[in-house]
């Protein structure tokens, strides 16, 4: 398809407003709807729930001393996103390395991954408090215990992925288990390891955010900022903080696809979404 | 590695009514008996789920037969499957150095007999290219290359050009034949091609439906080098026509 309309000159022009011009359709839209629940539908006194997205440009970006604080609790998330994520690597690495080598270490170990993926965070907020303070430890563990579960799943699922035939050809030249694992095993996961790399970035974004809204000691994140902006009702911050959020979790999505594709996108056909 | 044996050597690789019946009672090959000798080259035709291809797992021994035996030169065995399983991640030149890495070999060394079997396959020049961009033929290619850089006494080919185009086919197995002539390797190829089998072989197996036995043998005697013209002979359309009627009343 793209070969053919290439031959017609004005292809690739067509082809790349096909891919910008939707969202922005889409956008605008959504832009319209939001001034619309805020001036037709919201009387002015209670306004203050969807305030009109200039305000929130004006109000919540333009003014120095509202955007400085966020952006100060946005760095402070990211660190405790970045080393919550790093601790999830090294564990999910080592867990996943040994259960690819031998059944019986998967059987003991898989129950127990799939239980900690499955405990509803909320939960056990009381008791990390309990055990690790209410300061930069606590939030951490948020981060770990969401971001790990597709690191195990992943790099597992990766490990075990080198083809049969592969696999056959390192046994009739007698390869040991490091040689298989170096050579073999370790270079089929990768691509795997980085799909879920990517989830757990996201993850660990909002791990950080969630464990921020409840452990509010010390270095304060986006989290305690969220959580004072909605207490004294200022929409305008608010709704600032919310899409700098997401811009962090949109940012390290595309971070790590970068990497992923500078990693091994000379040998695989990567589906980065950043293309 | 070698299944013990009595008698003296015989053959590069020799077959003596070995049988296998899979864990779940699936019969897959009966009293099989034939040898491999040095600069025969020996294929094996039958219908799809025959068990061919476990004959081949149980010669390179990644399989044990469940009776009889089976002895072949493996120190050095060549083996191309029926996909080209290369790694992806490695370029060309680094995948036809894989094996000589496995057996220890230094990298100067490697590097020299990888360039000489990329150039024997005609890849010369697509050292540097991972396998996404190579075609299925050049796959296979190197591939063959992989496998021929230790000089394998002892070749087996697993259906290895049945997920290629015809023409692509006709080619692979001109440079097979070639390969067989300068190589003088034992080779034991499995196909469902009957005119492959014929074009490659001096001597052609027929292999029955489940459980696998030896039912004809044709021993091919046209000259070496074979031209591809070869493929319009009359005589080479009757032998493929007796094997074809071998193989049909194997399947009833």
């Amino acid at each position: 398809m793209s070969s053919r309309s290439a031959t017609k000159g004005p292809g690739t022009v067509r082809s790349l407003s096909e891919r910008v011009l939707p969202p922005i359709f889409l956008g605008s839209g959504f832009i319209g709807i939001w001034y619309l629940i805020s001036y037709g539908i919201l009387e002015p006194r209670r306004r203050f729930l969807l305030r009109p997205p200039h305000e929130v440009l004006q109000v919540g970006f333009l003014d120095w001393d509202n955007f400085l604080p966020i952006l100060n609790a946005l760095w402070s998330s990211t660190k405790v996103a970045m080393i919550g994520l790093g601790i999830a690597i090294c564990i999910g690495f080592v867990l996943a390395t040994l259960m690819s080598q031998a059944k019986i270490v998967e059987r003991a170990i898989f129950p127990f991954a799939v239980t900690l993926q499955a405990i509803p965070i909320l939960a056990i907020v009381p008791l990390i408090s309990f055990w690790f303070g209410t300061g930069q430890t606590s939030r951490v563990v948020v981060c770990v215990i969401i971001s790990l579960f597709p690191i195990i799943m992943n790099t597992l699922f990766g490990l075990q992925s080198a083809d049969r035939g592969l696999h056959d050809l390192f046994t009739l030249h007698h390869a040991g288990r490091m040689t298989r694992m170096r050579k073999l095993m370790f270079p089929s996961a990768l691509p795997a390891v980085f799909a879920g790399l990517r989830i757990s970035a996201g993850l660990s974004v909002i791990g950080a955010i969630v464990g921020d809204f409840f452990f509010g000691k010390g270095d304060a994140g986006i989290g305690q900022l969220l959580r004072k902006h909605a207490s004294q009702l200022a929409g305008e911050e608010l709704l600032a903080a919310v899409l700098m959020s997401s811009a962090l979790g949109v940012t390290v999505f595309l971070f790590f696809g970068w990497i992923q594709e500078r990693a091994i996108g000379r040998w695989y056909e990567t589906t980065t979404g950043v293309d | 590695m070698e299944s013990d044996r009595t008698g003296p050597a015989i053959g590069s690789l020799a077959f003596e009514e070995t049988g296998m019946v899979f864990p779940d009672g699936t019969k897959a090959l009966q009293d099989i008996s034939f040898t491999v000798d040095q600069g025969e080259f020996v294929t094996v035709v039958g219908p799809s789920g025959c068990g061919k291809s476990t004959l081949l797992k149980i010669a390179s021994g990644l399989l044990e037969p469940t009776s009889g035996s089976v002895h072949a030169d493996r120190d050095q065995l060549g083996y191309v499957f029926q996909d080209a399983t290369l790694l992806d991640w490695r370029t060309v030149q680094g995948n036809v150095e894989l094996l000589a890495e496995l057996h220890g070999v230094g990298s100067q060394e490697r590097e020299r007999i990888a360039t000489e079997a990329i150039e024997l396959v005609g890849l010369s020049g697509f050292e540097g290219h991972y396998p996404k961009a190579l075609s299925g033929g050049m796959k296979m290619r190197c591939s063959l290359a992989r496998s021929l850089t230790l000089k394998p006494p002892v070749f087996l080919f697993d259906e290895p050009f049945s997920a290629v185009d015809e023409i692509t086919r006709e080619h692979l197995n001109d440079e097979t034949q070639r390969l067989f002539r300068t190589e003088e390797f034992a080779g034991l190829f499995i196909t469902h091609s009957i005119s492959e089998a014929v074009f490659l072989s001096t001597r052609v197996l027929v292999m029955s439906a489940r459980p696998g036995r030896i039912v004809a043998e044709f021993d091919i005697g046209f000259d070496y080098p074979r031209l591809p013209e070869l493929r319009f002979d009359p005589s080479f359309a009757e032998l493929c026509g007796q094997v074809s009627l071998k193989l049909r009343g194997s399947h009833s």
